[in-house]
């Protein structure tokens, strides 16, 4: 078995980018969240709003916290593992993915420190307005980060002299073609993802009879939104889907399991694609519909995955079946924003248990959903890693060998897994403690004279034993 | 020839953050150094909280300056990465172990001594991969066609060992000197104890670094022994303030140790790169080698001297919030 430093360093980098892009991909949603709590309650003073902000705000602290921690790791990422990359592209991505670094550090320097410790210390409205800038600050960090991953897969505003792409339009290189379809089927993703953690965890609450005033109205808020979010998603995704197919056709064809170019293509349920034979060994569909789908006509032509030579393509069965993840949890998402609708109309959304129950399952949906998104855009960019410019071969370190790689790679693994297990740990309990009742719940107590920092907004013991030094 | 050289205002501006870096994480790290000798558990507690504010704020400062190399000098991030591969994984570790340890140390009870130990390890590994990489910068690096060319081990040499416990015993100092400002009674008295050890340390391993340093590098040998005698200004300057340090804590004033380390530092930082501009990958790439293109250093810009007197503002107002001593029983939780 040869250790392949290239494998091993695409592997390391899915995995820690999988394990950040699940904290923002939550905060984004729940920043906006927050925010229209905090407008809700400045506009009606119903304490029910307030409680829930309290309650979202501690664990926005949590999931920050952690977003933060595995990005720092992002930032060195792309130096030691795609060094070629890092020299060619720095002229592009350097400044895009600084600004990131400096939209975060300003959000967080500015406002977050007022979001998480100003409650009751600064005027009302002082707090609604930091609330509202974390939102947005989220935002303009996700619109950097997807402008440079965007450009990856639609490069555009450059020239490659000697190796090293050169800027010619910031404009064109930043609003790179794939860049506002790619940045609003984010923007929903996060949205849908806030809204199904929080009505999950409402109705987890609801089942244990917990807060059910402030608990009933965040519920029906998320479902309102996700009978909204989850068909508008569907349609985002189609728009996406459709200048992917202008400009990275191989990534569609792989997606539909396509093998050659053809009129009336099925829309596969079912298939085993076998990139050796290139062909699918077995397969079940809908007559015509991928055609529909994509041409809008059933004798629509679609482009075949042999249009590029067989090490120009993408991992067929990866983004076959990641693409077939994300989209059937896309529909799970809108059966039960529909199931929703339903229930509300005989009233039955606050006390049906087995609705309850299904909602708190679907919490872990939509970051699987997320994540299969992400590995079909990315998997299905391979082998480039600048679509039709450089590859994944041309731009890894060149010092490297499949030992360091490995070593590194089982290091973030091991460090990951005890970090996140701890944190997560901590999460749960946070939400466990979480919307009791006021006699039972911890005083903030005096913030100004206690650290700035996320994690301490969430006034929650580790383990069982409390701690006596707490006043 | 532009008006102003962008080049020369990103090798301020870069320089500038990796000292703030290295000043600020410095103490915070230094106490976990410190951690395993601390007194007692109130010790423990108070040198935490002496930092638990300022902690990842100090952090910021490396992010920024890894994202700024990338987008100012993009060859030092595609060279030094590389090439000090495991001892980023090292210190990257070390750092994640330590911010969780800061976290979650003081919401735990049983798990307690498994926390300080994370905080202590990482702490130190963190501190040691840092040194070591100053150590490997002084070498050198084996590029050619503007990539790193070594082996995985290359950066781990005598000479580096020597520098990453070098930095940190300097990073012990740091937060020793941080302790006599930030505490009182016998956790003050035992800050006083060690910190003329520590000194003695560092001073050590700061005149080995030096004599050593010119026979690693020939460029340092002629720089220090041939015409520009003028630099031997800045050792003379960081000795001065270590005996500034050793006075100070003989007559037990409080702030005066911490400032006077800040100045070795500063003296020290600044002895290091007038030994080596303006080469920023040794032993033959100049800072305009490594440059980015003038449109991608200038488009940066113009975001970072926004931000960078925010980040200075609310650096300094977060200090002076939490100044003064950190008493034991002192509200964390």
């Amino acid at each position: 078995m040869e250790l392949d430093p290239l494998v091993l360093s695409r592997i390391q980098f899915a995995f820690v980018v999988s394990f950040h892009a699940i904290f923002p991909v939550f905060t984004i949603g729940l920043a906006s969240y927050i925010a229209l709590l905090h407008g809700l309650y400045f506009k009606t003073k119903n304490p029910a709003w307030d409680r829930l902000s309290l309650f979202w705000t501690k664990v926005f602290a949590v999931v920050f916290g952690m977003g933060v921690v595995s990005g720092i790791v992002m930032s060195f990422q792309f130096g030691t593992n795609w060094s070629n990359f890092s020299q060619a592209a720095s002229n592009f991505l350097g400044p895009v993915l600084s600004y990131e670094v400096v939209t975060a550090f300003f959000l967080e320097a500015a406002f977050l420190g007022v979001l998480l410790f100003g409650r009751g210390k600064v005027p009302q409205g002082v707090h609604l307005f930091a609330a509202i800038m974390v939102a947005v600050g989220t935002f303009i960090s996700s619109f950097w980060i997807l402008s440079a991953n965007s450009w990856m897969h639609t490069p555009a505003g450059v020239e490659l002299i000697d190796n090293r792409f050169h800027v010619v339009s910031w404009m064109e290189a930043i609003f790179n073609p794939s860049f506002p379809y790619r940045f609003a089927h984010m923007a929903m993703a996060s949205f849908l993802t806030g809204g199904f953690v929080v009505a999950g965890v409402s109705a987890w609450f609801l089942l244990r009879g917990r807060d059910p005033e402030a608990n009933r109205r965040a519920l029906s808020m998320c479902l309102w939104l996700l009978l909204f979010l989850a068909p508008a998603q569907a349609v985002v995704g189609d728009f996406h889907g459709l200048n992917t197919l202008e400009y990275q056709p191989t990534k569609v064809a792989a997606m539909e399991g396509n093998w050659e170019t053809s009129t009336n293509v099925p829309l596969l349920l079912f298939a085993i694609p076998d990139q050796e034979a290139q062909t699918n060994r077995f397969a079940i569909g809908i007559p015509s519909l991928a055609s529909i789908i994509l041409t809008h006509s059933a004798d629509g032509e679609v482009p075949g995955i042999s249009e590029a030579a067989p090490d120009e393509q993408p991992p067929v069965a990866i983004v076959f079946w990641a693409f077939r993840v994300m989209v059937g949890i896309g529909l799970l998402m809108i059966a039960v924003a529909l199931a929703g609708l339903i229930l509300r109309r005989k009233g039955r959304i606050y006390h049906n248990p087995v609705f309850l129950k299904a909602l708190t399952g679907m919490i872990a949906m939509p970051f699987v959903a997320v994540l299969a998104g992400w590995i079909v855009t990315e998997s299905g960019r391979a082998p480039w890693l600048v679509y039709g410019m450089m590859t994944h071969a041309e731009g890894v370190t060149p010092s490297l060998t499949g030992p360091m790689a490995l070593f590194t790679l089982v290091g973030y693994v091991l460090v990951y897994g005890v970090v996140f297990y701890a944190g997560i740990y901590y999460l749960t309990r946070v939400v466990r403690n979480g919307m009791l009742p006021e006699e039972e719940r911890e005083t903030v107590g005096d913030n100004f004279h206690r650290p700035m920092r996320p994690m301490s907004a969430a006034h929650t013991p580790f383990d069982d034993d409390v701690d006596p030094a707490r006043s | 020839m532009e008006m102003f050289d962008l080049t020369l205002i990103w090798a301020f501006i870069i320089g500038f953050g990796i000292m703030m870096y290295v000043l600020m994480d410095g103490f915070d790290l230094g106490l976990g150094i410190l951690y395993p000798f601390a007194p007692d558990e109130d010790a423990r507690d108070v040198m935490m909280n002496s930092v638990a504010p300022v902690w990842d704020g100090n952090e910021t400062w490396l992010v920024l300056g890894g994202a700024g190399l990338l987008g100012a000098f993009p060859l030092v991030y595609s060279v030094f990465l590389p090439a000090l591969y495991i001892g980023v994984f090292l210190m990257l570790a070390g750092l994640i172990f330590r911010g969780v340890a800061f976290e979650l140390r003081f919401k735990s009870r049983r798990n307690r001594h498994w926390w300080n130990r994370a905080f202590c390890w990482g702490s130190s590994i963190a501190a040691f991969a840092q040194g070591a990489v100053v150590g490997a910068y002084i070498q050198g690096f084996r590029v050619e066609n503007f990539a790193f060319v070594g082996g995985p081990f290359d950066w781990l040499t005598p000479f580096s060992v020597l520098t990453g416990l070098g930095l940190m015993a300097g990073y012990a100092l740091l937060g020793a000197t941080w302790l006599i400002l930030k505490s009182e009674g016998h956790i003050q008295d035992w800050a006083y104890k060690i910190t003329p050890l520590l000194l003695a340390i560092v001073l050590g391993v700061f005149a080995i670094i030096s004599l050593w340093t010119p026979f690693v590098n020939p460029v340092v040998w002629e720089r220090w022994f041939g015409h520009l005698q003028i630099i031997w200004i800045f050792p003379a300057l960081a000795l001065l303030c270590a005996f500034t340090v050793y006075r100070s804590v003989k007559r037990r004033r409080e702030g005066i140790p911490f400032v006077a380390t800040i100045g070795i530092y500063v003296f020290t930082y600044l002895g290091l790169i007038v030994s080596k501009w303006p080469v920023i990958v040794p032993p033959n790439y100049t800072l305009w080698d490594a440059a980015s293109a003038p449109e991608s250093q200038l488009f940066l810009l113009i975001g970072v001297l926004f931000v960078i007197p925010i980040i200075l503002t609310y650096t300094a107002w977060t200090y002076w919030v939490f100044r003064g001593k950190v008493r034991v029983g002192d509200g964390y939780h």
